[in-house]
């Protein structure tokens, strides 16, 4: 009987090995295989907009290639990246929790170089790739100073934007940079915060500061380097030092995330606040969250900017169907309703010039509203740190401000 | 018989997950989890913890949430008690303040925040006229640092729970005449009652306090909404390192479990101090004949706060139900620019599928908690013994802090390969779900009047026809009662659903705590506003059934 | 052999090592058996015993028979020993008819038949036309004689009598007793009454055995 029970076990595991990871060059086995799965999407949940859209494209899929999408809602990207781990470290190498990640910089970092991926490279491979701005957005084939190699596939752009509420007298002379953003906070205390780290904006938001305020910039592409950290990160923490006691709630609290910091703009708690989506404000004046007076501002000697992916395990149960999934969210009619601010408003990631006349029109059509720069108004980008600077930043934080109490 | 099966089915079902998960738990706190490449033991994960920054402040914030409000509200109860019980401002209360028990943490916790928080409701009524204020101040109320508000939050929780504790030990003592003893030799009634009668139902009453102390000293997801941030309770950093994509973090995560257990079994501890003080110092005044006659200003103080924590309960409600179908609502507007359903629908297709989970899981837990709650009684009824030991086997599960034994029993069930299923669920919900379930069925079950068994018997009836057709119908509203009961503690389970869930499987408590991070006050009105739909739907339909049922029958009715 | 009626054979219940009850006795057909003693003699638990629901803290040995048939190896739903108590023990979810038609025997098929028999048993008691009635709105003497048909319609072997008229009124109770007395004669029930009150063991008629004291 025993016997009987390890030949089956046996059996099993080979037939499970036996399966061939899906290769996107032959798309139609790909679609094949794909109908009928089931795709756990793990990603970030916490906005009721982003979730409506994956509600969208979890019907198309469903109409169009019989797959199910189901949103895993995440608070942190990092725990679908331990189940992962976890999964490996258990020896579950097939049949996966875990089919595709919302996911960029440091977990993406992290998964690559513990090889959690499905390689080799496949997004480079989708049919819809032929539409992707790869010439004029670096960010799509390096993320955070790590090469894409095709394991993760682009779905959206970001930038550091600013918002404030022109109705209010308080914001008359916009800040610049981060220096004079300090002053600002200085004469009007109590205005501004920043989503508490290791939240994603709150750490962007202290990248963008330490990228400004560093001699060199190029020190930060680079892995962090522990002898020269303490030199390189001291103008930030004295920065943040001075910024603190002029911040909400003197720094001892902080918004958890960015649609909180949101909230406390409607509720006339904060002046200024900032996302990494150009067209949130304008989103949120569609959703009656925000007064229609909201306006966006950037600074002129730049701010950071970066791509966010989608990228499928190794030991994904439904890799196909991931892959189906990731070539249907770079249609040029899935990126024309996320940029729509109506839906979501997050710019896509494809070329004006590479796409047909009449999906091209689909973008050309779309409302930006008012609290929208448009792409030329965005100012310079900054390029993202290496991933590890991420970690030291956020570990560093949180010694200094995260325990004070 | 298969009554035989029932009470080592209930030991082994409320015993084997925590016993199991400890030592789940424990192991890889001491290095070793064989999985994770720790095969020998060893004091690293403790010695990690003890350098984590900022662990101390934790725990102390963990003790003095779990110490505070439990002591606050008790002695909100006991005065409340003291100074009314047997009037009908006390029956009318009481009726006030019952639905509120069904009201799940998450949800009371968020309308609470929102009350108070300087842009709140409150501060919205007041202002700009009584405060002058046109912008909300820049106060530091909600997320405290002294963890104060969190305090708050627990305590007008915990109130409704400890006051119906405290509501099934009252007929144990002969409240009236006491009263009547007491006032003819002088005392005030509060004095009264508590020189005469309030050790005796304090002895009652004491396992529930040890519950809440527990429940408080490592609560999540109300300390997620109410608690500080740097750094936050001991319970809530735990789950940071249990999810950290860093597995070798599960060693430090065990390790903080450990402290976990031993802040609540400290906090426990102190309570016992604090009891024998408690109780040194009422002997004292008693012995001194203190007579206190002049408690008036005590009598209508305590009124006064048990009316307010029922108040800021339904206020905060009030006030999310109102932001669920709010348009823009800027400070300090009082009321909406405008209303409109917009929320709801967009919300709608997302709700469906954990309202599915979490009415599966619900009922399922419910209905495998009431079949073995009856078997435990049904055996008791034959062997004639109340095990002794049983009752605080009852409240192990309460007792126990969740995470110091779920870590463990997570991690168990992943290396089992059971990880996310809804048996799995349903299995985790159950244990807590049975002891409340017990706790509500067993007084009246007891309290049946065994006789009208010896008339069916006499009749020629079987023991499962007199069941069916007797004893089940007599007791209809209190077993659908229990139900409810039940019922409304699986939906208002957080931390148990977001690690067996672990994603897969949502209910609405877990969308709504995960939601709260996102500070989308118009979308946590409307899971709150569910979250607590739920457990109200349960407590009307324990009460409509039996009423529609025997409505003929004038002795059936309450 | 041929023993009609309801006969104790050498029956003995102990609480721990105190005896309480030593008892052998036949009862006929229609007679009563009273057995009287103060509180606490044990009295109610020779009826637990001959019902089959003594509590587990006692115990017993003996076997009660029901012409010729040992009951004492018979669960209590298949011994059929009827029994009364103080309270009339009326089961508050049924109708009067409904707490008849419970008790009359599954062997009476047909509905037509078994409410015809219940409105019967009603008549028997002087309760013509009430079977709808909630049993909650009857007078206590009303639903004392409810409890009687009740017992009556289920067919039983015997008779158990605990204390049935003690909370019944001084006229209510003369009434009740003849009632119940002229009925189980009727029916040729053998009965074992307890009681404390010699008027109750006066109006039996049977023999009386008194225990304890």
């Amino acid at each position: 009987m025993k016997k009987l029970a390890l030949s089956a076990f046996a059996f099993a595991a080979m037939t499970l090995g036996a399966v061939a990871d899906p290769d996107p060059k032959d798309w139609d086995a790909v679609l094949a295989d794909a109908r009928g799965e089931t795709v756990y999407w793990n990603a970030w949940g916490g906005s009721e907009n982003i979730n409506a859209y994956i509600e969208w494209a979890g019907a198309e899929l469903k109409a169009r290639h019989g797959i199910s999408l189901v949103h895993v809602k995440l608070d942190d990207t990092a725990n679908a990246v331990a189940k992962v781990v976890a999964e490996k470290a258990a020896g579950k190498n097939a049949g996966g929790s875990v089919d595709l990640i919302w996911i960029n910089g440091e977990n993406f970092a992290s998964m690559k170089r513990q090889g959690l991926l499905l390689s080799p490279g496949w997004a480079e491979d989708l049919p819809n790739w032929a539409y992707v701005d790869v010439d004029n957005k670096p960010t799509i084939r390096t993320d955070f100073t790590i090469p894409v190699e095709g394991l993760e596939s682009p779905w959206g752009m970001a930038k550091l934007v600013f918002f404030h509420d022109s109705a209010r007298s308080e914001v008359a002379v916009l800040p610049t940079d981060a220096r004079s953003l300090l002053e600002w906070a200085e004469a009007n205390p109590g205005r501004f915060s920043y989503p508490q780290p290791p939240d994603f904006i709150g750490s962007s938001f202290l990248k963008q500061v330490l990228s400004e305020l560093v001699e060199d910039r190029s020190v930060l592409l680079a892995p962090v380097d522990e002898a020269r950290f303490d030199a390189t990160v001291a103008p930030l923490f004295a920065y943040l030092d001075k910024l603190h006691p002029a911040m909400w709630r003197s720094g001892r609290a902080y918004p958890a995330n960015y649609p909180a910091m949101k909230q406390l703009l409607a509720d006339n708690e904060l002046d200024i606040i900032f996302a990494f989506n150009p067209s949130e404000a304008s989103s949120a004046i569609a959703n009656g969250e925000l007064p229609d007076t909201v306006r966006s501002f950037t600074f002129p000697g730049g701010t950071l900017a970066n791509t966010h992916f989608v990228a499928i395990p190794y030991n994904a149960a439904s890799a196909a169907g991931a892959l189906v999934t990731a070539n249907f969210l770079i249609s040029p009619e899935a990126q024309a309703r996320k940029q729509d601010p109506k839906v979501w408003g997050d710019p896509t990631v494809l070329a004006m010039d590479k796409l047909e006349p009449n999906d091209r029109a689909r973008f050309e059509a779309l409302d930006l509203g008012v609290a929208t720069l448009k792409p030329d108004q965005l100012g310079p980008a900054i390029d993202e740190p290496h991933p590890s600077w991420m970690d030291r930043l956020e570990g560093e934080w949180k010694r200094r401000y995260g325990v004070a109490n | 018989m298969l009554t035989r099966f029932g009470p080592p089915a209930a030991i082994l079902l409320l015993s084997g997950p925590i016993l199991a998960g400890l030592a789940g738990t424990i192991l890889p706190a001491v290095g070793y989890l064989p999985a994770l490449g720790g095969e020998t033991f060893s004091l690293d994960p403790l010695r990690q913890l003890a350098a984590a920054p900022g662990i101390g402040g934790s725990a102390l914030l963990s003790l003095r949430a779990g110490l505070a409000s439990a002591a606050l509200s008790l002695c909100v109860v006991m005065l409340f008690v003291a100074a009314w019980a047997g009037t009908s401002a006390f029956s009318r209360i009481q009726h006030l303040i019952s639905p509120l028990l069904s009201v799940p943490h998450a949800a009371a916790a968020f309308g609470f925040a929102f009350l108070i928080a300087p842009s709140g409701l409150v501060a919205r009524l007041a202002s700009p006229e009584l405060t002058g204020w046109q912008r909300p101040p820049d106060l530091l109320i909600v997320n405290d640092p002294m963890g104060l508000s969190l305090i708050a939050g627990l305590v007008v929780k915990e109130i409704p729970f400890l006051l119906l504790v405290t509501l099934a030990a009252l007929p144990q003592v002969p409240l009236d005449r006491t009263r009547q003893l007491a006032a003819s030799l002088g005392y005030g009634r509060i004095a009264g009652f508590l020189y005469c009668l309030w050790p005796l139902v304090y002895r009652q009453i004491r396992l529930p306090v040890f519950a809440v102390i527990a429940f408080a000293s490592s609560v999540v997801d109300v300390a997620v909404i109410l608690g500080p941030s740097t750094p936050p309770t001991l319970a809530v950093r735990l789950i940071g390192w249990m999810n950290d994509p860093e597995l070798s973090m599960r060693f430090l995560a065990s390790a903080g479990a450990l402290l976990q257990l031993a802040v609540t079994a400290a906090a426990i501890l102190i309570w016992l101090a604090l009891e024998r003080f408690g109780a040194a110092v009422l002997r004292g005044f008693c012995m001194q004949g203190r007579r206190l006659r002049h408690d008036a200003v005590l009598r209508w103080l305590a009124l006064g706060m048990m009316l307010a924590s029922a108040l800021a309960v339904f206020a905060g409600l009030a006030g999310l139900a109102l932001w669920s179908v709010a348009g823009l609502w800027q400070f300090p507007e009082t009321l909406p620019r405008s209303i409109s359903l917009k929320t709801w629908v967009a919300t709608a297709p997302r709700v469906v599928e954990p309202l599915a989970t979490t009415l599966a899981a619900g009922l399922l837990s419910t209905a495998v908690a009431l079949a073995l709650t009856l078997l435990c009684l049904m055996r008791e009824d034959e062997t004639g013994a109340r095990g002794r030991r049983a009752a605080a086997l009852i409240y192990l599960p309460l007792i126990v802090p969740q995470a110091a034994f779920l870590f463990g029993l997570h991690l168990l069930f992943l290396l089992g390969g059971f990880g996310a299923s809804l048996w799995a669920l349903v299995f985790v919900h159950l244990v807590f779900v049975m002891p409340y379930v017990f706790l509500s069925l067993s007084d009246p079950w007891r309290a049946f009047d065994r006789r009208f068994e010896a008339i069916a018997a006499g009749l020629g009836k079987s023991r499962l026809e007199t069941l069916w057709r007797v004893r089940l119908p007599m007791l209809a509203r209190p077993v659908l009662t229990a139900c409810a009961v039940g019922f409304a503690v699986s939906v208002g389970l957080y931390l148990p659903t977001v690690l067996i869930g672990a994603g897969r499987l949502t209910t609405i408590t877990t969308e709504a705590v995960a939601l709260a991070s996102g500070g989308n006050r118009r979308v946590i009105g409307v899971y709150a506003f569910l979250q607590m739909l739920l457990p109200l739907a349960g407590f009307a339909v324990a009460t409509l059934v039996p009423a529609l049922l025997f409505r003929r029958f004038r002795a059936m009715r309450v | 052999m041929d023993h009609q009626g309801l006969r104790l054979d050498g029956v003995r219940i102990a609480l721990g090592t105190r005896a309480l009850i030593a008892i052998s006795h036949a009862v006929a057909p229609g007679e009563v058996l009273t057995i009287m003693g103060p509180s606490g003699s044990g009295k109610s638990t020779l009826l637990a015993y001959v019902g089959g629901f003594l509590d587990k803290a006692f115990t017993a040995c003996g076997r009660v028979l029901a012409d010729d048939l040992d009951l004492t190896a018979l669960p209590p739903q298949e011994r059929h020993v009827g029994i009364l108590f103080q309270d009339p023990l009326l089961f508050p979810h049924m109708s009067v008819a409904g707490n008849l038609l419970f008790a009359i025997p599954q062997s009476l098929k047909g509905r037509a038949a078994r409410e015809a028999l219940a409105e019967e048993a009603l008549a028997g008691v002087d309760l013509a036309g009430m079977g709808a009635r909630d049993p909650d709105t009857l007078s206590g003497g009303q639903k004392a004689r409810v409890a009687l048909a009740r017992v009556l319609v289920s067919s039983p072997r015997a008779l158990l009598l605990d204390e049935p008229f003690s909370k019944l009124d001084a006229d209510l109770r003369l009434q009740m007793r003849q009632l119940v007395f002229s009925k189980a004669r009727d029916s040729g029930l053998p009965v074992i009454l307890v009681t404390h009150d010699e008027a109750d063991a006066e109006a039996a008629g049977g023999p009386i055995l008194r225990i304890g004291g």
